[in-house]
């Protein structure tokens, strides 16, 4: 079991304890909460797992603050909906779109840190921005190639298409169903991404990389080159990402700007990993779980709120559903502030200290 | 050390001859008035951008949200007082109330968010981002998701006709707007002990303080002229667009962030040129190659990039 | 009864981020005497100067200016007091001019005209380069700059951290006349200065750190004349210094 883990404990008997919870969920999820909604939400936490796992590789283990993982989120999904959206079927075609999709973003992550590591943490940021703003725009315009902001629509596999049935009879209850299917192999490779991961950032390369963000003058004494290390920690994001993109897409058989390449999830993710806790990967699982979660079932709570509050001016407007986005705001804005190791990192210390 | 080089003062006047060459005269001239007054309204939301980056190492990502700020005050001015006062006196009003609410605000935002994390890049960059959402979130709050109209008054519609060329009353006074602003800034910074402070504290803090002047209330009084700047600067866009939207600062930080990046960050100088060359080059490739505008920004930041890694006019290096 | 002193420090600790620095710094500055702080690298003297002007915090012990607690006072507080900072890089600034240099350094913005001209007399090289811009000066000259900048108003304490670092031997001559001047006129100067050459002609008491604490204190002139004190105490920096 440790072994799987890399020994990277999760270091606190509540933290272990989510984590395993977060597990069981996923892995029982569509026969707990039986309907296509529950099914979007688990396959949703699955996927954003990964991509917030990738982006904490960037943010947490080398402290590069970019807002352009969703560039790579994108090509991946929009890597597996072209060929599929131009008429060709197929896993082979699936598989191949998604290596697409993974290469092109490898190539786009070694080319940015080539050009941008070696310019000052800030201007990085700014220009990560404007690259990803570019994605979306160009995504947006290049209609023939990608059906612009309507995006593309798809037929998936037959294994995972929605009328496909494995079994002719319900497995305890829940018909063994194409997105069934989809779901039990997306939440496999995430589940086996994610170790990947963890694997990574705890093999010397990861000790390395946590060295250069305590004090990269020092680690740079020390002979190891931090360009390189860097450079090569985008790229794995990068990678991971993309996958986490074309599992997206198969997930929801389409694809367009504003799922994939959108600022606002680009800001999800971030609030993923912050309020989670960088550095420890467990703490970006954490967070996509909750934020996903929140997303899906934080608006009624509000929307009743809002109702409660119905005489009184302003308080409606701030409670509205729609503004869901101000409280996760502000919550971020506290963790950064007080708590800023986040949830896994501040449970962690404390099973240090116990 | 500033090193005095005319090449990046050069680049201006080159592109436009270049655009000249191939096009007609009124056109070219009607594209460089819209440039030059796009340029001009790109200068007022980036100054305090550059300024607050120059004196504190801050970038504020929030930035945009003061640019919206600024335009729906001007929304609440114009509705509250429209039939009783008019045309540019409204104008000026609104200006006036956004710049207020734009200093008293980035007054809050500077004391609960940047003051305790300034000197730690990757926390200020997580808080200023945190506050950009709070900012747009709250702004909904007080005036809705929905478009609002806002109106020019009367005596800023419609062109003149010069040279042949049909240019907008509008576009001729956001380009006065800018100069003044700009010449004005330049003069503080230039001529004044204020500005002589400010110039000294982008160089060397700590010699500032220890000739016994408080840099953070410095800093603070440069925060909200910054903010108030950028209000100013969403007054004059929301004109432009005759709407405000809730994600008008948002969809422009990012032409903003390139603006100060192009001009070198810190340089107020450097801010107006290349706030003049975006305006400029996208104003020219909008209507020679409107295929290509989308990505004119992009590349003409990494072409500057490459040839002036710090910008075309930084500033003086501790 | 002798005046007391116009700067004390007792038991001064600094912390820079998790390393302590002074541990436990006892001096006295008495009024119209330049005091000299020698030690080798590393032993504390920048540290100690930088506390005096609440540029780096101190975790423990008392400073006091003109009779006034002064440890938790911030820098610009400190400055008004009375006390100019001449650090170890001199502060000039390079963007702007040499007369905006000097225009910061008054309370106003205006000049005094005789105290200008004093200036002007003790630094006659920064009157030719009035309207040049710092950055484009010398070594020497940005030296001559940054002390002519702390006396152009009335001060009470001048603190100056290693003045003849990398100046060239004849400017080190220029600087001890202009320096000379100033004791001359009763001036009260915390120096620090490795050039032991320099330290002995203008000194009146000396105080030698190691390792964060002050180890010895006396006259400049038993120092002197003590030569096995000076290899005592002195060794290391003497010898990597002259």
């Amino acid at each position: 079991m440790m072994r799987l883990l890399s020994n990277d404990r999760p270091g606190h008997w509540l933290l272990a304890l989510l984590l395993v919870g977060l597990l069981l969920g996923l892995l029982a999820a569509p026969f707990l909460f039986p309907g296509t909604k529950a099914l979007a939400v688990a396959a949703r936490i699955a996927i954003f797992i990964v991509l917030a796992a990738s982006y904490d590789i960037l943010l947490g283990y080398t402290g590069i603050v970019s807002f352009a993982q969703t560039t790579f989120f994108g090509l991946g999904a929009y890597g597996v909906a072209i060929p599929l959206a131009l008429g060709a079927s197929g896993w082979a075609v699936v598989a191949g779109g998604a290596a697409a999709g993974i290469g092109a973003s490898l190539v786009l992550a070694l080319v940015m840190a080539l050009l941008s590591l070696r310019v000052r943490a800030i201007f990085f940021s700014m220009i990560t921005l404007a690259i990803a703003r570019f994605a979306q725009v160009l995504a947006a315009e290049w209609r023939g190639l990608t059906g612009g902001e309507d995006g593309l629509t798809f037929t998936v596999p037959r294994l995972i298409s929605p009328a496909f049935r494995l079994f002719p009879a319900p497995l305890l209850g829940l018909p063994i169903s194409g997105p069934v299917i989809a779901y039990y192999l997306i939440l496999a490779v995430s589940l086996a991404a994610f170790l990947l991961m963890l694997r990574m950032v705890n093999s010397p390369f990861g000790r390395v990389l946590q060295a250069i963000r305590e004090n990269p003058f020092r680690a740079e004494a020390l002979g190891y080159r931090t360009i390189l290390h860097r450079a090569l920690a985008s790229v794995l994001a990068a990678g991971f990402a993309a996958l986490a993109g074309a599992m997206m897409a198969l997930q929801l058989r389409y694809t367009n700007p504003d799922t994939t390449l959108s600022f606002s999830l680009m800001i999800d993710i971030l609030l993923m990993v912050v309020i989670g806790g960088m550095g420890t990967l467990y703490g970006a699982a954490l967070g996509a779980a909750l934020l996903v979660l929140a997303q899906y079932y934080l608006e009624p709570l509000l929307a009743a709120l809002a109702r409660l509050s119905g005489g009184v001016p302003v308080l409606p407007a701030l409670f509205d559903p729609g503004r869901w986005l101000l409280w996760l705001g502000v919550i971020f804005v506290l963790v950064v502030y007080f708590f800023p190791a986040g949830i896994a990192g501040t449970l962690r210390a404390r099973g240090r200290a116990a | 050390m500033r090193p005095r080089d005319p090449l990046p003062y050069l680049v201006l006047p080159a592109l436009a001859l270049a655009a000249l060459a191939v096009m007609s005269f009124p056109a070219w001239l009607t594209l460089t008035v819209a440039g030059i007054a796009m340029g001009c309204m790109l200068f007022l939301a980036a100054s305090g951008l550059t300024l607050i980056f120059g004196l504190m190492d801050v970038l504020n990502f929030a930035h945009g949200g003061f640019v919206t700020l600024g335009a729906f005050i001007a929304v609440s001015v114009v509705v509250t007082w429209a039939p009783a006062i008019g045309g540019v006196a409204l104008v000026a009003l609104a200006v006036l109330a956004a710049a207020v609410a734009g200093a008293l605000l980035g007054l809050v935002f500077e004391r609960v968010l940047i003051r305790r994390v300034a000197g730690a890049p990757l926390r200020q960059i997580l808080i200023t981002m945190g506050g950009a959402i709070i900012l747009q979130q709250a702004l909904i709050v007080l005036w809705g998701a929905e478009p609002l109209p806002l109106p020019r008054p009367e005596n800023l519609r419609g062109s003149v006709i010069f040279a042949g060329a049909a240019l907008e009353r509008y576009r001729l006074a956001v380009i006065g707007v800018g100069v003044v602003v700009f010449a004005a800034l330049a003069l503080t910074l230039k001529r004044t002990r204020l500005g002589l402070l400010v110039r000294a504290a982008v160089e060397n803090r700590e010699m500032v303080e220890s000739l016994g002047f408080h840099v953070d209330r410095l800093f603070r009084l440069v925060f909200a002229a910054g903010t108030a700047l950028a209000a100013l600067g969403g007054v004059v866009w929301a004109l432009h667009a005759e709407m405000v939207t809730a994600d008008l600062g948002a969809d422009i930080t990012i032409l903003l962030f390139i603006t100060v990046i192009i001009g070198g960050l810190g340089s107020v100088g450097g801010c107006f040129l290349a706030a003049l060359l975006v305006g400029l080059a996208d104003n020219y490739v909008g209507f020679l190659a409107p295929k290509l505008a989308l990505g004119t920004d992009i590349l003409l930041m990494l072409i500057v990039l490459l040839w002036r890694p710090r910008g075309l006019l930084p500033v003086a290096e501790p | 009864m002798a005046e007391p002193p116009l700067l004390t420090l007792a038991g001064v600790h600094t912390h820079i981020g998790r390393y302590h620095i002074l541990h436990g710094v006892d001096l006295a500055v008495a009024a119209g005497e330049v005091s000299v702080l020698l030690g080798r690298n590393g032993a504390g003297k920048t540290t100690t100067l930088r506390s005096i002007m609440g540029l780096w915090r101190v975790s423990r012990g008392a400073i006091d200016f003109a009779g006034q607690p002064i440890a938790a006072r911030a820098t610009p507080d400190i400055a008004r007091l009375g006390i100019a900072y001449v650090p170890e890089n001199m502060g000039v600034f390079s963007g702007l001019t040499v007369a905006e240099n000097f225009r910061l350094a008054t309370p106003s913005g205006r000049f005094e005209p005789q105290r200008l001209a004093q200036v002007m007399r003790a630094f006659p090289v920064l009157e030719q380069k009035w309207q040049v811009r710092a950055g484009t000066l010398s070594g020497g000259q940005k030296q001559m700059l940054a002390i002519g900048r702390a006396i152009i108003a009335e001060r009470r304490l001048l603190i100056i951290d290693e003045p003849s670092k990398g100046l060239a031997p004849v400017m080190v001559g220029q600087l001890l006349d202009a320096l000379l001047a100033l004791k001359r006129a009763r001036t009260t100067i915390l120096l620090v200065e490795q050039n032991f050459f320099l330290a002995r002609a203008l000194g009146d008491r000396v105080a030698v750190m190691d390792d964060g604490r002050i180890v010895h204190t006396g006259t400049m002139a038993a120092l002197a004349e003590d030569v096995a004190l000076q290899s005592r105490l002195l060794g290391l920096s003497l010898e990597s210094h002259q």
